[in-house]
């Protein structure tokens, strides 16, 4: 009788070979797109009986954007390229010039957007970015106006409080079906 | 005596540790991996911007997409922009009852941080893209993102 053998060594000279086909499955199905995209909330639903639109606002302190459905742009009733939407946007919230058509203080400021059903998808989304960027523009500037450093390096409180100070309101009414468009 | 030592021949590279290296490779991506769920029906390019924020947790969003249908389906629902929740052809009035669905499959914690992200074709026209939105209003999801791609270019 023989004896027994002690158990062979398992051969692991291929083990690379299919740690390589699992890794390169694995890099090819991979997707690392990370979710980006514009965060905006949505207003909730008005109650069945509560009345319209009770809060007036003073005329100076809306700024109304109007898109119709060939994506032109009239802001406080004027026709403005969407490169100069930033630009309107910071001079109607900040009003430097104390403007007396422009806003009280950035506080009150409200931007009221509407667009035509017809309005392209992309230009409403630029017109939202310009918007954002006009907020995120003056508060930056804000902030190395008042701390010295940039928005994100402030603490908590601070960076609240510029966010505070520049609050984004923006008010969407619900479009209107101008037609022309479709 | 001599100095000059005789040239040896060069010592291959020890390839021990390589299974360990490609292991680790592979768990990194096994973990980061994320299969994609849903077959896209439409076809869909998200329009470009600069301000966009990233979406913390993906597994408390749900997608919304808009666009055209892919080619394969163009035959039986033509080309106009069209909703696909999940892996079907959609009409507005189906999106509150899709938010349900996935507010239900989500703890009762988790509910207040679901995020609805709307991924729609850059081409779309705004009025399906409005109806979409009332009718998150309608279903008390107000969290919304819309997808967009990084431009580099600033005008």
């Amino acid at each position: 009788m023989k004896k027994n053998r002690a158990t062979p060594e398992v051969n692991a000279g291929s083990m690379a070979d299919i740690a390589f086909l699992l890794l390169i499955f694995f890099l090819v199905t991979t997707t690392i797109d990370t979710d980006k995209g514009i965060s905006i909330r949505l207003p909730p639903m008005p109650e069945e009986n509560q009345p319209e639109d009770n809060l007036k606002l003073k005329e100076r302190n809306v700024l109304k954007i109007l898109v119709n459905s060939a994506d032109q742009l009239l802001v406080d009733g004027k026709l403005v390229n969407i490169k100069e939407l930033k630009k309107t946007t910071k001079n109607f919230i900040d009003n430097p010039s104390k403007d007396a058509t422009l806003a009280e203080s950035p506080q009150k400021a409200v931007i009221s957007l509407k667009n035509d059903r017809g309005t392209s998808y992309n230009t409403y989304i630029q017109v939202h970015n310009e918007l954002k960027a006009a907020y995120n523009e003056l508060r930056e500037s804000k902030a190395q106006a008042e701390y010295g450093r940039p928005l994100e390096k402030l603490t908590k409180e601070q960076g609240d409080e510029i966010r505070d100070y520049y609050r984004q309101v923006i008010s969407e009414a619900e479009p209107e079906d101008a037609g022309g468009g479709n | 005596m001599k100095l000059v030592k005789k040239k040896k021949a060069p010592p291959g590279i020890n390839t021990s540790a390589l299974p360990d290296i490609v292991f680790m490779l592979l768990f990194f991506f096994m973990v980061t991996t994320v299969m994609r769920e849903t077959d896209l029906k439409v076809k869909l390019v998200v329009p470009q911007a600069t301000e966009i924020q990233k979406l913390e947790k993906k597994s408390l969003v749900s997608y919304i997409y808009i666009g055209p249908p892919s080619e394969s389906f163009r035959a039986k629902f033509g080309t106009a922009p069209r909703i696909q929740l999940n892996d079907a052809f959609a009409v507005p009035s189906q999106v509150p009852e899709f938010i349900e669905k996935e507010r239900s499959a989500r703890s009762e914690a988790e509910v207040p941080f679901l995020t609805t992200s709307v991924k729609a074709d850059r081409e779309t026209k705004m009025g399906i893209v409005t109806d979409v939105k009332q009718e998150l209003r309608k279903a008390n999801a107000l969290k919304l993102n819309y997808s967009s791609s990084l431009r580099t270019e600033v005008y």
